[in-house]
């Protein structure tokens, strides 16, 4: 068994590098994203070398590895987020729907309004509940008239399971609410445009366990609907929401596959390392 | 500790000075004379029209009134001693109330006259009464006039509401803030709508936009070392390029409002950068995942949010120039401009400036006046500085 | 005029706002379209308005000039013969005719007619200018509004125009200082024409009223600039004597003993003391100090001359010490606790720790307070120019009366300035000696200061 696990010992030091072997499948067939030899850099420092990775449509791919792996700065990639960081720099291939969505031609803007996020720290605007999940549809001019904006806010606080909640007080301040709240509420927020992706940076890292299995099975009612990636330090939520899963280590991924066999039987050392707490 | 207590005994001082010399010009000395609207003495006919009650020598009238008030006053030289106990204004006072009321003609009215400056100091007790003649501001004999005005219950006090409103004048029982209260106001609206406006985008260009490169820097160190350039300087340059360069009129709210911009405008800079610094980022965030643009989240999230903060370093800003007088010398707003200015293209004064003209003019009826200027302008001071205060306190957020 | 063009053209520019804005709102109504309505109104509001005021500014700002140069060329040839002071004081009288203004008349035929000129011109460019700019405003919206199409990026191209304005308003610091420098410059090599470099940096005697040499004119006097220095470095050191000590006291007591509801209320009244307009100190100074001062002297039998360095000296340093106490204050609470921790842990007494570990750690960002509060004293005009002296007397006793670099120019400046006489330019050649001593002090104390926070990041 030890054999077949590869190993290598130049990625157990902090000096990134690149690091190509990659075990498992990393093309889906019905993918939504695909991602092809994405590299990151921060200024003179390279953050991913060379990532390949697809997002398969109305599936959750959860992002594991350790602090620091790149994870979070991959999944910034799909909504271009990483263009507001000075001095940070994307290279690579990244489609979505067959689109490459780094074409100087694209907007910026529509691309957000197709691939929602999700952040670690719920980070409602500090204005009434309604303006939280109306602000994306105006922007965007979604709605055709007051009632019309006023179904789009009610469809979107009822798939994020928040409506009966909230229903009474839309006009107080979203900041008001409570941290699990906060969160469905920003993914209210996040869907209330339509998207067709959606990532989420550690939705639940700033939660308390039962708000935490509220934020879960909302993701497995909305992957349905939506392609969902989701970046965790938890490994028991990673099994428990997503289908796929990807390990990170040092800007590589190290490894893709189906979640059970993940957990199960990793190929790489260093996922079966990390899975099974020896670091991390 | 010591040290604290040294410093607010100097306030203190400073402040009670200021009051106890000031308080009393808000006080005006009147003397109550009777005066018959005679048609004799005004050459007019009782039916007279109001162009025949324009041409009337209303200082003939007065004059006459107090001979016939004091007949044992006989000498020129002494009757020329009891007219200087009223101020000048005696003469305007009388020829509004009959321009206003024709029917005052023939009549007999007392009329509260204004004192002159001396005789008003003497009274306040501001100018020393018990020594010599030659040093006291009025003569032995005014004195005697003016004990006997007092026996007689014909010294009354007024609220001297003249003090905010009319202009500047060479007799010290006349002049007025109002003008320069006006010019301060007019140069305050042109420094805010220039500085508050160009303050702020210069303050998200840096905090939001600006690449890291030498540009930035060097634009950086500029307003830092901008901020501290004397004021003086920045009346040179307003001098130089506003008025000799570019033409502008001379001693405007304009060209001061331009000077004194330049000169807020790194405060406002200074205060909107960390007013920004404060909106914490994961908005921003939260914004731009929803595919705002960036003049989006500016405007619809960030703005709103740093609103408070903004405005309240452009009120200190503004409550700084609002007390600068030395630019302001610099561009000539310090001529003698007896109307008040309605537009920003007028002559005008500012309340600084006046104070600082009349406080190095030599006459001593102006003392109480600076004071009461610098009172007037402390008033508005700390009237700017609490709304900033109350400003910060309301809007004090944590996230 | 210009009020009435400037309001039509903002007119159009609403009206143009509307327009466009209606025009996207129908496309978007038989189907999506890239930006909002509104970025389509905006857009074309700004191309109709912007270019046509900057004409109009550009206008305003060079007819003067323009029917100037065209009106001379119309003057007969003995204009040509006057002096440049001459010439411009006909081309004053000849304005004022053209304005109007009453009760001016001349004597001289071919001013009237100048006059005469002028105002045929300036009717001409009023016209040219109305045209100019209405007609740029319209084809400039009609144009604008041809782009409220389906897939125009209106939002990107108002956004580039919001750039291009939050950077212009940021290089407005930069221009400010070029300002500064160039007119300081520009005035001072004048002034150096006339005055030597060496008589102003090494002369001791500053007179600029009367002549002392037949050769100069009648205008021209002394300029040697070290006793104004002099008399500056004076008042500054009084005032800095004064508002150092008690300053960095008070910044300690804030700092380390004030109990935090004393530190509540007397931090808030010492920086009112920040804000009280110097001139209001100049008062004081003049009226309660300097009187005070002198009677002092005189009680124990010194002569001290009414404005004397030390009565202006004293209240600037009152005006001083907030200024240093509330930078001196950042400056040691930057200190970090794990100092004051450490200081204790080995037995130290509260005033053990402050005079042994806390103040040698802040010396830096104290130096660099207290070189702020010199070019600060050094800049300072108003307190001087209303309670020190006004003639240059070159002496180091507080006590006698100093004139400083700041009332100088106060006094150059305030009546006739002339800009070909020596006693005006002085002015901007003590200003740019002002500028530059201020900005050497500055620079290095900003250097200190940053410095000194960054090792305690």
């Amino acid at each position: 068994m030890n054999e077949k696990k590869v190993t290598n010992p130049a990625l157990e030091v902090s000096d990134m590098q690149a690091y190509q072997d990659v075990a498992g499948e990393v093309a889906v067939e019905d993918a939504r994203v695909s991602c092809r030899d994405v590299r990151v850099y921060y200024g003179d420092k390279q953050a991913l070398f060379g990532i390949n990775l697809d997002l398969g449509s109305n599936a959750v791919t959860a992002l594991i590895g350790p602090s620091g792996c790149g994870k979070s700065t991959f999944l910034r990639c799909i909504n271009r987020m990483n263009d507001t960081i000075p001095n940070c720099r994307v290279e690579g291939n990244i489609r979505l729907d067959n689109q490459d969505i780094n074409d100087p031609n694209s907007d910026v803007v529509e691309l957000r309004a197709r691939v929602g996020m999700v952040f670690q720290k719920p980070n409602p605007f500090p204005k009434s509940i309604y303006d939280n999940v109306a602000y994306g549809p105006r922007i965007h001019a979604l709605a055709e008239s007051k009632d019309h904006l006023d179904s789009i806010v009610e469809t979107a606080l009822k798939k994020a399971g928040l409506w009966k909640e909230v229903a009474d007080r839309l006009n107080s301040p979203g900041t008001g609410l409570s941290g699990g709240q906060q969160q469905r509420l920003c993914i209210a927020r996040a869907i209330s445009v339509q998207p067709e992706v959606i990532l989420m940076d550690e939705p639940c890292s700033a939660l308390d366990p039962i708000a935490t299995a509220r934020i879960e099975e909302l993701i497995d009612e909305l992957s349905e609907n939506f392609t969902i990636a989701i970046v965790t330090h938890s490994m028991q939520q990673a099994a428990r929401v997503s289908q796929r899963t990807a390990y990170f280590h040092l800007g590589n991924l190290i490894e893709v596959g189906d979640t059970e066999q993940i957990f199960t039987n990793p190929q790489q050392q260093l996922t079966e390392d990390y899975i099974t707490g020896r670091f991390g | 500790m010591t040290g604290v207590v040294l410093a607010l005994a100097a306030v203190s001082f400073l402040l009670v000075t200021i009051f106890s010399s000031g308080y009393s010009a808000f006080w005006r000395t009147e003397i109550a004379l009777t005066i018959e609207f005679d048609p004799k003495l005004m050459k007019v006919e009782p039916d007279a029209t109001f162009d025949q009650l324009q041409q009337v020598n209303y200082l003939a009238l007065f004059r006459k009134n107090l001979e016939r008030a004091f007949p044992e006053v006989t000498a020129r030289a002494d009757r020329r001693e009891l007219a200087q106990m009223f101020s000048e204004s005696a003469p305007d006072l009388l020829r509004e109330m009959v321009l206003a009321d024709p029917g005052l003609v023939g009549a007999r009215q007392v009329v509260s006259v204004l004192a002159s400056s001396s005789v008003d100091m003497i009274t306040k007790g501001n100018a020393p009464r018990d020594i010599d003649e030659a040093r006291r501001v009025i003569s032995d004999q005014q004195l005697r006039w003016l004990d006997r005005f007092d026996e007689s219950g014909l010294l009354g006090s007024r609220f001297n509401s003249d003090f905010f409103t009319s202009g500047p004048s060479r007799s010290p029982e006349l002049a007025g803030l109002g003008g320069a209260i006006a010019g301060s106001a007019l140069l305050l609206l042109v420094t805010l709508l220039l500085s508050f406006p160009v303050g702020v985008a210069a303050a998200v260009y840096l905090e939001e936009y600006a690449p890291q490169n030498r540009l930035s820097e060097i634009i950086e160190v500029n307003i830092n070392n901008l901020a501290a350039v004397p004021s003086i300087i920045f009346g040179l340059l307003g001098l130089a390029v506003v008025l000799n360069f570019f033409g502008l009129p001379r001693g405007t709210p304009l060209v001061g409002g331009i000077v004194l911009s330049l000169m807020t405008l790194p405060t406002i800079i200074i205060a909107s950068r960390a007013a920004l610094k404060a909106v914490p980022p994961s908005i921003r965030d939260g914004a731009l995942a929803m595919g705002a643009s960036p003049m989006q989240v500016m405007f619809h999230h960030v703005l709103p949010l740093a609103m408070p903060g903004m405005l309240t370093g452009t009120i200190i800003g503004l409550a700084q120039a609002l007390g600068e007088t030395a630019p302001l010398l610099m561009i000539g707003m310090f001529a003698f401009v007896a109307d008040i200015p309605g537009s920003i293209l007028d002559q005008a004064s500012a309340l600084p400036v006046q104070i600082y003209l009349w406080a190095e003019s030599s006459e001593r009826g102006y003392v109480e006046l600076t004071a009461a200027a610098i009172m007037v302008i402390l008033v508005f001071l700390v009237a700017m500085n609490l709304l900033a205060v109350l400003l910060r306190k309301k809007f004090e957020r944590r996230w | 005029m210009t009020v009435y063009l400037v309001t039509a053209v903002l007119l159009f520019s609403f009206g143009g706002f509307f327009s466009a804005r209606r025009k996207a709102h129908a496309l978007r109504a038989s189907g999506p379209i890239h930006s909002l309505p509104q970025y389509h109104g905006i857009r074309v509001a700004l191309w109709c308005a912007v270019p046509a005021l900057l004409i109009l500014l550009a206008w305003t700002a060079f007819e003067p000039r323009v029917i100037e140069l065209l009106v001379r060329s119309y003057l007969p040839p003995e204009f040509a013969n006057l002096s440049e002071a001459e010439a411009n004081l006909v081309m004053m009288e000849i304005r004022s005719l053209a304005a109007g203004t009453f009760g001016i008349s001349s004597d001289q035929a071919y001013v009237e007619d100048a006059a005469e000129v002028f105002r045929s011109f300036q009717k001409i460019s009023d016209y040219a200018m109305t045209v100019s700019v209405m007609s740029f405003a319209i084809v400039a919206l009609l144009w604008a509004r041809t782009g409220v199409l389906r897939r125009y990026r209106a939002r990107q191209s108002v956004e580039r125009s919001f750039n291009v304005f939050i950077f212009l308003s940021s290089l407005i610091a930069i221009l400010t200082t070029f300002a500064i420098v160039l007119s300081l410059l520009f005035e001072s090599f004048k002034f150096f024409e006339l005055v030597p470099l060496t008589d102003f940096l090494f002369g001791l005697d500053w007179n600029p009223q009367i002549a002392i040499r037949e050769d100069q004119g009648a205008s021209s006097g002394a300029f040697g600039a070290i006793p104004v220095f002099a008399g500056t470095f004076l008042i500054a050191l009084v005032a800095m004597l004064v508002a150092g000590p008690i300053g960095l006291a008070s910044a300690i007591y804030f700092a380390e003993y004030a109990h935090p509801q004393v530190r509540n209320f007397a931090k808030p009244a010492l920086e009112l003391l920040a804000g009280i307009p110097t001139v209001v100190y100049g008062f004081f100074a003049a009226l309660t100090v300097a009187p005070l001062v002198r009677d002092l002297g005189i009680a124990i039998g010194l002569e001290v001359q009414a404005r004397s360095a030390l009565a202006a000296g004293v209240v600037m340093g009152v005006m001083i010490i907030p200024f240093i106490s509330s930078l001196a204050d950042d400056v040691i609470n930057a200190v970090p606790e794990s100092l004051r921790e450490g200081s204790y842990a080995m037995g130290a007494t509260q005033s053990e720790t402050i005079k042994q570990v806390i103040i040698p750690a802040a010396l830096p960002g104290i130096v660099g307070a207290f070189l702020l509060a010199i070019s600060r004293a050094i800049g300072e005009t108003m307190i001087v120019a209303m309670a020190a002296g006004l003639n240059a007397n070159l002496t180091a006793n507080p006590l006698e009366n100093v004139t400083t670099v700041t009332v100088q120019i106060v006094v150059a400046l305030i009546g006739d300035q002339e800009f070909d006489d020596p006693k005006t330019l002085s002015a901007f050649a003590l200003g740019l000696a002002l500028f530059v001593i201020t900005l050497i002090l500055n620079v290095i104390a900003l250097t200190i200061v940053k410095r000194y926070r960054e090792q305690y990041e």
